[in-house]
């Protein structure tokens, strides 16, 4: 039995213990509520969560499309970068997944072969941990590009209003090349 | 290089649960203030210009919050001048029997996770110090009869959660005993404010509303220079130029409105969207008139204390009594509503100056707001579509997806459910409800609310209004939803960033400015463009030429 065979075997044992152990990372009360609660608008987190890691697992295990993992990974990854975690702890939920599927492949016995395709699976994780990466800092980014638009909206509509800046006027008929409207022919 | 850490330390970082370590009841686990969710501390001009306590430079970052030495006095002596006054305040002490109906209703605990968001724990912020200095099992039975000591840290921890919580009230909708926690949250800050603990984007907005009538300071000729300025936008878009009159004595009807939809985007263009209405109704006998001193509709006094919030709405009444009109005319707006509907009667009523508002178009007799004398523009404009008062051209919204969002006052505050869906149903075509557990009394709310929508906070925010854009995104998915339509100016500045963090596809929209784009105008010129100047649908290769 290959280690991508004995996965999907084992695949919704493996999603059970990988979504309790990212969880864990909540405290007791919450990890209850994001466990229990199954409306998905009720408790959107732990949907994500839940039918992410999913996805997550199964792209791990047969990578089909960048794009799937990526999508799954934002998913996941947008919610962590707002809540109460270092990035470090954010991004922790994909190593998680190694002492579970370590452990399903030790239980199936000391096959070569076996632990073989689990170093190339590892390095699957390592490679999603990178792109989560990518994600996590792009969530990051973008609340801080939110905090500057805020500010830059408020005050720019009320120079612009208040008649206190002035802006270079839109040409819309100096496009045109040779227009002698246009700024670069004013000259 | 200095600032690399070396393998060892790389080593030791810490996976665990970074809220309630190990065992640790909540009590125990000690506040720790983040940037990136608390708010900036109020400034001290701010405090000055209203007479507010203990003005001075203070950073909540900083471990002295520069307090009076007797701070603890002045908030227990606050308490209990508090349980005195309000029975609602000594009920909601003693009843809860913590059964957390309430727990996982709040969004700031649905989105972020962090338990003393459960409306439950964060109103035992406050019960526990109650029960420590007014009840005889906390005095003698202390931590076991939930109760404690009322410490710095406490203090602190008040400060961090009752500005993490937005007042919207959908945990008191699940309360088996009626509790109203935003009541809780009310008082804390009450208390609070005692001492100057306070924020910049509550103090700031609360000192200029009262020097200069709105949130943003202005000026009563920079407020007119403003719908002008809309004016000439409106003629651009339809040829026609409305001429709206401004502190205008005898006309029959003042409007107010929050000052966020005379200056900030996309509120804008529901304040366009309020001009062309007025303009398409004076031919119809409108007699109505704006004020540049009523220039706000919002109250930030109502998330600093009772009495400020009673000091910065009285000029509503005021401004109604000193311009002789016969009754008044509201916005779209959230807190607003809340303030207007449960509090203003009691605090500067009974206005008997004005008259129980009738449509003058319709002459339907609003008996709703037959005792504060003011109208929902929703419910005004709900009336004329009734009464096929307006020529609409749906198509003209025919670009847009439209959902509705109930902002948290209006829809659980005053029970304004029905009108702006009747109102968005008849002037656009495609329209799509997201699911019910997120809409109507139990509607989410966009995580801004109760002076929460600063910058320095965002982090707070989107956390917070992820329940909601979790259901715009479905309906997005599903419907092609594109546009989230709400009635309220907090909800227009705040929805905005949250969709472009969660569901960047989805713009927002109040409801008044597709009311603008589909009213036909006598006399008009042909439309290619909507409010916002973007190409109406089919006209889109006319702009191009």
């Amino acid at each position: 039995m290959t280690l991508e065979e004995l996965l999907l075997q084992k695949r919704d044992a493996i999603k059970a213990r990988w979504l309790q152990a990212v969880l864990e990372s909540y405290p007791p009360d919450s990890r209850r509520f994001f466990k229990k609660q199954k409306d998905q608008f009720a408790n959107p987190v732990g949907h994500a969560f839940s039918t992410e890691l999913e996805n997550l697992l199964q792209e791990i295990i047969e990578p089909s499309d960048p794009e799937r993992l990526r999508a799954s990974l934002d998913r996941i990854v947008r919610i962590r970068a707002v809540q109460e975690f270092a990035p470090s702890q954010g991004l922790s939920f994909l190593f998680l997944l190694k002492p579970i599927v370590r452990e399903v492949v030790t239980d199936a016995g000391r096959d070569e072969d076996l632990q073989r395709e689990m170093e190339a699976l590892s390095t699957r994780i390592d490679g999603a941990v990178l792109a989560a990466l990518d994600v996590y800092m792009t969530c990051r980014e973008k609340l801080y590009i939110l905090r500057a638009d805020q500010m830059k909206n408020q005050v720019s509509a009320l120079l612009r209003r208040a008649g206190l800046i002035s802006e270079v006027p839109s040409w819309d008929a100096a496009s045109e090349e040779g227009s002698e409207n246009h700024p670069l022919n004013s000259t | 290089m200095a600032d690399l850490p070396k393998p060892e330390e790389l080593v030791q970082i810490d996976h665990s649960p970074s809220l309630h370590k190990g065992l640790l009841g909540w009590m125990d686990t000690p506040v720790r203030i983040r940037e990136g969710i608390a708010l900036y501390a109020g400034k001290p001009q701010s405090l000055e210009y209203v007479g507010m306590p203990n003005p001075r430079e203070w950073n909540p970052l900083d471990e002295d919050w520069k307090l009076p030495e007797n701070w603890k006095e002045i908030i227990l002596d606050g308490l209990r001048e508090r349980l005195d006054r309000f029975r609602s305040l000594k009920v909601f002490m003693d009843i809860c029997v913590r059964c957390g109906a309430c727990a996982d209703k709040c969004h700031f605990f649905i989105g972020g996770g962090d338990p003393k968001n459960m409306p439950v724990l964060r109103a035992e912020l406050l019960r526990s110090v109650y029960r420590k200095e007014y009840t005889t099992a906390g005095k003698i039975m202390g931590k076991i009869a939930g109760a404690r000591e009322l410490t710095y840290d406490v203090l602190k921890e008040w400060w961090y959660y009752f500005f993490q919580c937005t007042e919207c009230r959908r945990c008191s909708l699940f309360c088996p005993y009626g509790i109203d926690t935003a009541e809780v949250t009310i008082i804390g800050r009450e208390l609070l404010n005692l001492i100057g603990l306070n924020v910049d984007w509550v103090a700031a907005p609360v000192a200029n509303c009262y020097r200069t009538g709105n949130h943003l300071g202005i000026q009563p000729h920079a407020y007119k220079d403003m719908i002008d300025f809309f004016c000439e936008d409106l003629e651009e878009v339809t040829g026609i130029r409305p001429n709206p009159s401004m502190n205008r004595k005898g006309a029959e009807i003042l409007f107010i409105t929050p000052s966020g939809d005379v200056f900030a985007d996309p509120g804008t263009y529901t304040a366009m969207g309020y001009i062309i209405l007025f303009h398409y109704l004076e031919s119809l006998g409108l007699d109505i008139t704006w004020s540049t001193y009523a220039s706000e509709g919002g109250n930030f006094g109502f998330f600093t204390s009772h009495e400020m919030a009673k000091r910065l709405n009285a000029k509503m009444y005021a401004e109604a009594e000193r311009l002789g009109v016969k009754w008044i005319l509201g916005g779209e707006c959230g807190h607003m509503w809340r303030v207007i509907h449960q509090y203003m009667d009691t605090f500067n009523g009974p206005a008997d100056h004005l008259e129980v508002p009738v449509s003058p178009i319709t002459g339907t007799r609003f008996e709703n707001a037959a005792s504060t004398k003011m109208v929902h523009i929703t419910e005004f404009t709900a009336d004329l579509i009734k009464n096929n008062k307006l020529k609409l051209d749906k198509s003209r919204n025919d670009n847009l997806v439209v959902t509705y969002h109930d902002s948290c006052n209006p829809a659980r505050g005053m029970g304004l459910l029905e009108e702006p869906r009747y109102v968005i149903k008849n002037v656009c075509n495609h329209f799509y409800e997201m699911p019910e557990n997120t809409i109507r009394e139990q509607t989410f709310c966009c995580g801004s609310g109760a002076g929460l929508n600063a910058g320095e906070d965002m982090e707070l925010r989107m956390r917070g209004g992820m329940p909601r854009a979790n259901a715009v995104r479905h309906v997005h998915e599903k419907h092609g939803v594109n546009m989230l339509a709400c009635v309220c100016a907090i909800d227009r500045a705040a929805l905005p960033p949250l969709m472009e963090y969660w569901v960047p596809e989805v713009d927002v929209t109040g409801v008044h400015e597709m009311v603008g784009n589909a009213l036909i105008l006598d006399g008009e010129q042909k439309r290619t463009t909507d409010l916002r100047g973007e190409p109406l649908p089919g006209m889109e290769e006319e702009e191009d030429v």
